[in-house]
């Protein structure tokens, strides 16, 4: 049984590693660049599933809510209101192709010196200590690393306060509308009703 | 599992070979899902017609009457309409996404039905992150909108796709807090443990019950049912991202709609409403199967949506970007706090 079971998750590690370098390809081939972004989602759901084949349900799941739901949906809002034109964009190409291999040398490079001293990623396995991964990485992270996960959600807030204070601005001359006002308003405080006889009227 | 057994069996009884385990596992699952899906679609068009009636009922009117009894076929006349007319794609519209999204709309809203349990074990997935599943889900589900609106190549379309989706994104912040203290009341984010949590009263009837109605209007907000229906407004503007769809394409968006709204009564049944549970644990109701509970609770909160829709008068923008983010999720947020609290206090699920 467990020799089908493996079967079953070998030809899933196959289809999902297919799909995510063919969507890795497509983010950087595509000519439009929303193709470009969808493709590029399609990688991050894709590479969700492989941890989910690597047992990392939780990583899986918050892979895809970070990233696939928050964080390349406004990729995709700034794309789609770009307004892109494709002949410049192409006239830079030879400029940046050196940069572009460079990076992406380094980067290899990189890979290879972490894939060869590591060489037993197939042992690779979340939960195998019996409980969900979920319960193991709270303990973990509430308990050993709460000074850092602290540390982690101050700068976020920073962050996040420094967004506004930067973006707030109170321009003068605009009405600004009171919902409590609004929801509160009788109909007697705006409505009057007068008793007019016939023919006297103004 | 029985249905992977019969696979296997009945191959080497009746057609002579031996079917290979995983191919049978692959093929059981297939059969259930597709079930499944047939079950929920077909129970889908009887709430719509179910959803036209309760409305025409509310304005005195009859409702569809004509097509079978009562109307009752009046769904599948419709269907079968959709399925029938032109599909029109606009000449400037991005021809594969314009017909991706709807296919993606509806197949999300499907998807999430994986870990929702219907009865005690019935369900498709009963894994241990099924909430956090489920927000990943209705977190894509912003992509059928956004991409149908773009494909269309129409500022109309586009305009109130980029609308859609800030009232989808804002609302599921508040979703998201709400679960949270569901999940802090149970302890599990599996939701038949969620359920079973419930045994000993439902979470509605807890100092969760605040967080059932914020939770019940943003789901409405979230679905785009009325009163936050702004894209569509059907008497005051056109038919928003979806403007340029027509024929199926158009019918699965509306699917896909219905769809997740029934969805979100599944998991107001599960997060308060205690799932499968009977309301006591006493004899003549314990020994009703547990898919009449769910299903009775869900077709209540069905009709609860379906009397919002007919009687509550449809929100403006500016309100509806209020209630979301100055309203319910301070609210949503401090009532995490509060049940992180009383749960340290007194403990877990209902006294």
């Amino acid at each position: 049984m467990s020799e089908d079971a493996n079967m079953l998750t070998a030809i899933a590690f196959y289809v999902f590693s297919a799909v995510l370098l063919g969507a890795g390809f497509m983010t950087i081939t595509a000519r439009n660049p929303v193709h470009a972004v969808l493709s590029l989602i399609l990688a991050f759901f894709t590479a969700a599933g492989l941890f989910v084949l690597l047992g990392a349900e939780f990583l899986a799941m918050l892979l895809v809510v970070v990233y696939v739901g928050a964080v390349a949906v406004l990729f995709l809002f700034v794309v789609m209101m770009l307004d892109i034109d494709f002949v410049k964009l192409r006239r830079g190409m030879q400029q940046y192709m050196l940069l572009g291999f460079a990076v992406g040398g380094i980067l290899a490079l990189e890979l290879v010196l972490i894939v060869a001293q590591h060489w037993s990623l197939a042992v690779v396995k979340a939960g195998a200590s019996g409980v969900s991964n979920t319960v193991a990485i709270g303990r973990v992270l509430y308990t050993d690393y709460v000074l850092d996960f602290q540390t982690a959600g101050l700068v976020l807030l920073t962050a996040m306060i420094g967004a506004i204070v930067l973006t707030l601005r109170r321009r003068s001359g605009v009405k600004h509308q009171s919902g409590w006002r609004q929801v509160s308003r009788e109909p007697a405080d705006c409505v009057e009703t007068v008793d007019i006889r016939p023919g006297e009227g103004a | 599992m029985a249905l992977v057994d019969f696979y296997i069996y009945a191959c080497r009884a009746w057609l002579g070979f031996v079917l290979p385990y995983p191919w049978a596992w692959i093929l059981s699952q297939v059969t259930m899902i597709l079930v499944f899906t047939a079950v929920l679609l077909v129970m889908l068009a009887f709430l719509l017609l179910f959803d036209r009636k309760v409305w025409a009922a509310v304005q005195m009117r009859r409702g569809p009457n004509v097509v079978g009894a009562f109307g009752l076929l009046q769904s599948f006349a419709d269907f079968f309409k959709f399925m029938f007319k032109e599909p029109i794609i606009p000449s400037g519209a991005n021809k594969g996404l314009f017909l991706f999204a709807p296919f993606l709309t509806l197949t999300l809203a499907l998807a999430a039905w994986a870990v929702v349990p219907v009865a005690d074990g019935w369900v498709f997935a009963d894994i241990n992150v099924g909430v956090l599943y489920l927000l990943a889900i209705s977190s894509l589900g912003v992509y059928g909108t956004i991409i149908g609106g773009w494909a269309s190549n129409s500022k109309y379309a586009f305009l109130s796709a980029l609308r859609a989706a800030a009232q989808m994104v804002s609302y599921e912040v508040s979703i998201g807090f709400v679960i949270v203290t569901v999940l802090l009341f149970a302890g599990s984010m599996n939701l038949s443990d969620i359920v079973r949590a419930q045994t000993h009263g439902w979470f509605a009837f807890s100092i969760l019950l605040p967080m059932f109605a914020v939770f019940f209007i943003s789901a409405l907000a979230e679905t785009q049912r009325p009163p936050f229906d702004l894209l569509e407004a059907e008497s005051e503007l056109v038919a928003g991202f979806m403007v340029e769809y027509s024929s199926t394409p158009y019918l699965l968006f509306m699917i896909g709609e219905y769809v997740n709204i029934v969805l979100m009564c599944a998991l107001m049944t599960i997060f308060f409403l205690g799932g499968w549970l009977p309301p006591v644990a006493i004899w003549p109701l314990t020994a009703v199967p547990g898919i009449f509970w769910f299903l009775l609770k869900l077709v209540f909160l069905f009709f609860l949506v379906a009397m919002v829709k007919a009687f509550v008068p449809r929100y403006r923008y500016d309100q509806l970007m209020r209630l979301g983010w100055k309203v319910f999720l301070p609210l949503s947020l401090a009532w995490v706090v509060l049940t992180a609290g009383w749960v340290m206090l007194f403990g877990r699920g209902t006294m």
